[in-house]
């Protein structure tokens, strides 16, 4: 690496959010600072409410945030327009659900599939590319289901496919386990450390769970709207 | 192409509600195919062959005779080529639900008159030579199954003979076809002489003249001359141009194009809520997924296109179905058996049936389109 920033994959910087509700203001993120190399696995922990899915929708160019700025990979993203932000989505960021958010009416090939309609890619290099990514999660012989056929678990393995279909930088996963059981949620959690490993992924995940964040090669905890690298008691 | 998939699944996610919404827009385009045919069949007899004729009816009412004299003084009228006369005969051939129009006409003056009827010369000759004879067009013709030298027994519910006998026999003398597909060939013709011998009353009496004039463009002046020759008689005429009396004719059952433009106004607007509805009940319903789309990259152009092919596809398969059985339906013939003779469903009406079920599918995707394209992701992410 030429240059010690380029190891910086996310950079959040002195961020901000303020939700309205009504004539109430609610500030979620207080002037947040979080750096993530590139290849980390990052466990993102804290209670409920504390703007965990904020964050994580500001890293991922869901949202923008009220005040400050957000770097991915350099580029900072509150330059582009909405339509280049969905562009830039598509090619770098895979997202995984705590409900899965499968669409019921495709099955799981055309559920992968989805992402790629998107790009130039022919029909034959579409089903390529999500015969490989099925495979990756163990889910070859399940091409042809439909979400409501399959486990919790495996629907959970159909969206981690998709997210990675594209092969993107980054995944961003909220509570990827968190409807899941424990044997379910093992196995998602080998497969988000060996994409982690293996394929070098930086990998962001909201968790409630320490058995969880224990897979992570760093735990950082929000409250109060601002990251601390230990709970507060 | 690639997102046809997509949208098509989406169709078949609430199956019956998909179904219900097919079969109501079908319905519609089924009853806008009907209501085009008839409007077409009332309005279509005015052919341009009709330009140069006139049609001078009794003052009061078109079943009120004139006397056969007026012939020869409206033929003194300047600008008047030719007139000649026809009488309502009103018969029935077996059942009262086979309508078709019979008249008694002097075929050496009516046939030179209506070029648009295309008579074999043997056939014309055959019916000069015939007393009892009668000419039938194609369609009536092929209706019963008739063949020249047949014998037809009309039974007339005006007219009866000397012996007080209503049923008369013609021999069919003639088929004659149109020249175009808009001429009527419901209708059949016989010899007046015949019928003025064997009729009992109102001999000398007739029920209208067509009046040939010379120049089509004078046809107002010499409707005002024929009945001003008549005026203040026992018998006021009153004269117009074929097409108008056609459209007068139709007017007594009410301006049809305005009725149907109002049906289709009102069905159509009854569609346009019910599909709208359902588009947008299944947009809302998938918020969720929607914030899903846009999340993978997925931008606002691309959702509001997925809505709108989505409610186009509905509205499009539904029309296109409806149209397409309306047009079977049509294709087999005149439902009143005979009231409308010239029942079918105009081409054009089927590219504007075609450009209003477009017009229905962009109308009803396009708020929920808008809805889902202004969808926040994180919003619709929240809303699962
Ligand atoms: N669009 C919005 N409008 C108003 N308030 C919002 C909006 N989005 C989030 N909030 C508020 O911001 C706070 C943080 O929400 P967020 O979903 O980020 O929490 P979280 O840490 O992910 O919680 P959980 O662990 O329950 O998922 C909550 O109080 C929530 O009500
Ligand atoms: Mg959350």
């Amino acid at each position: 690496m030429s240059n010690a920033n380029s190891e910086i994959l996310v950079d959040v910087d002195g961020v901000e959010m303020v939700f309205r509700r009504g004539a109430e203001e609610i500030h979620v993120l207080k002037d947040l600072h979080l750096k993530v190399p590139k290849g980390e696995f990052l466990a993102l922990m804290g209670p409920s409410g504390s703007g965990k899915s904020t964050l994580l929708n500001l890293i991922g160019g869901l949202d923008r945030p009220t005040r400050g700025k957000v770097r991915i990979g350099g580029e900072p993203l509150e330059g582009l327009s909405d339509r280049r932000l969905a562009d830039w989505r598509a090619r770098h960021i895979g997202f995984v659900f705590q409900l899965y958010n499968l669409v019921p009416v495709l099955s799981a090939e055309r559920n992968v599939e989805l992402p790629l309609l998107l790009t130039h890619l022919t029909k034959a290099q579409r089903q390529k590319h999500v015969a490989a990514a099925l495979n990756m999660v163990g889910l070859s012989q399940r091409a042809r289901h439909f979400p409501r056929t399959l486990s919790g678990g495996e629907q959970q393995r159909v969206g981690i496919a998709r997210a990675i279909v594209t092969d993107p930088t980054l995944l961003l996963c909220d509570e990827p386990t968190g409807d899941l059981d424990r044997k379910a949620g093992d196995e998602i959690l080998d497969l988000l450390q060996a994409l982690n490993r293996e394929q070098g992924k930086t990998i962001i995940m909201v968790t409630h769970d320490p058995h969880a964040s224990a897979r992570a090669s760093r735990t950082v905890y929000l409250n109060k709207g601002q990251l601390a690298s230990e709970p507060l008691q | 192409m690639k997102f046809l998939p997509v949208i098509w699944s989406n169709l078949k996610r609430k199956k019956l509600r998909t179904t219900l919404t097919l079969l109501s827009i079908l319905v519609a385009f089924v009853l806008f195919g009907f209501l085009s045919a008839i409007k077409q069949a009332l309005a279509g007899g005015i052919s341009l062959e009709g330009a140069n004729r006139l049609v001078v009816r009794h003052k009061v009412s078109i079943i009120q005779l004139l006397p056969e004299s007026y012939k020869a003084r409206m033929e003194r009228i300047p600008g008047v080529s030719a007139a000649t006369h026809l009488t309502w005969f009103g018969g029935i051939y077996q059942d009262p639900k086979n309508f078709f129009a019979q008249m008694p006409v002097v075929p050496e003056e009516f046939l030179p008159m209506h070029q648009e009827f295309l008579l074999k010369p043997e056939e014309k000759q055959a019916w000069l030579r015939t007393r009892t004879g009668c000419i039938v067009g194609r369609k009536t013709a092929e209706k019963f199954h008739w063949k020249i030298g047949d014998k037809v027994p009309i039974q007339s519910a005006i007219w009866a003979q000397t012996d007080g006998n209503h049923t008369w026999e013609f021999e069919v003398t003639g088929i004659f076809d149109g020249k175009d597909k808009n001429t009527d060939t419901t209708q059949m013709f016989f010899r007046y002489d015949y019928f003025e011998e064997a009729r009992i009353g109102a001999k000398g009496q007739v029920g209208w003249y067509i009046v040939r004039v010379a120049d089509p463009a004078q046809a107002p002046q010499i409707a005002k001359a024929i009945d001003a020759e008549f005026a203040n008689s026992p018998a006021e005429t009153k004269a117009e141009t074929e097409g108008a009396f056609v459209q007068a004719f139709t007017r007594q059952i009410g301006d049809i194009a305005l009725i149907t433009a109002s049906i289709m106004g009102a069905v159509f607007f009854t569609i346009l809520l019910v599909t709208g509805n359902t588009m947008s009940q299944s947009v809302r319903e998938r918020t969720g997924e929607i914030g899903v789309l846009k999340a993978i990259g997925f931008n606002q152009g691309q959702v509001l296109g997925l809505i709108l092919a989505e409610s186009c596809l509905i509205s499009l398969l539904g029309g296109v179905a409806g149209l397409g059985l309306a047009w079977v339906m049509i294709g087999r013939g005149d439902p009143t058996g005979g009231m409308l003779p010239l029942f079918a469903f105009p081409v054009r009406d089927l590219a504007i049936g075609f450009i209003i079920s477009i017009v229905l599918g962009v109308v009803t995707g396009v708020f929920p389109a808008i809805y889902a394209m202004r969808l926040r992701v994180a919003d619709a992410l929240r809303r699962i």
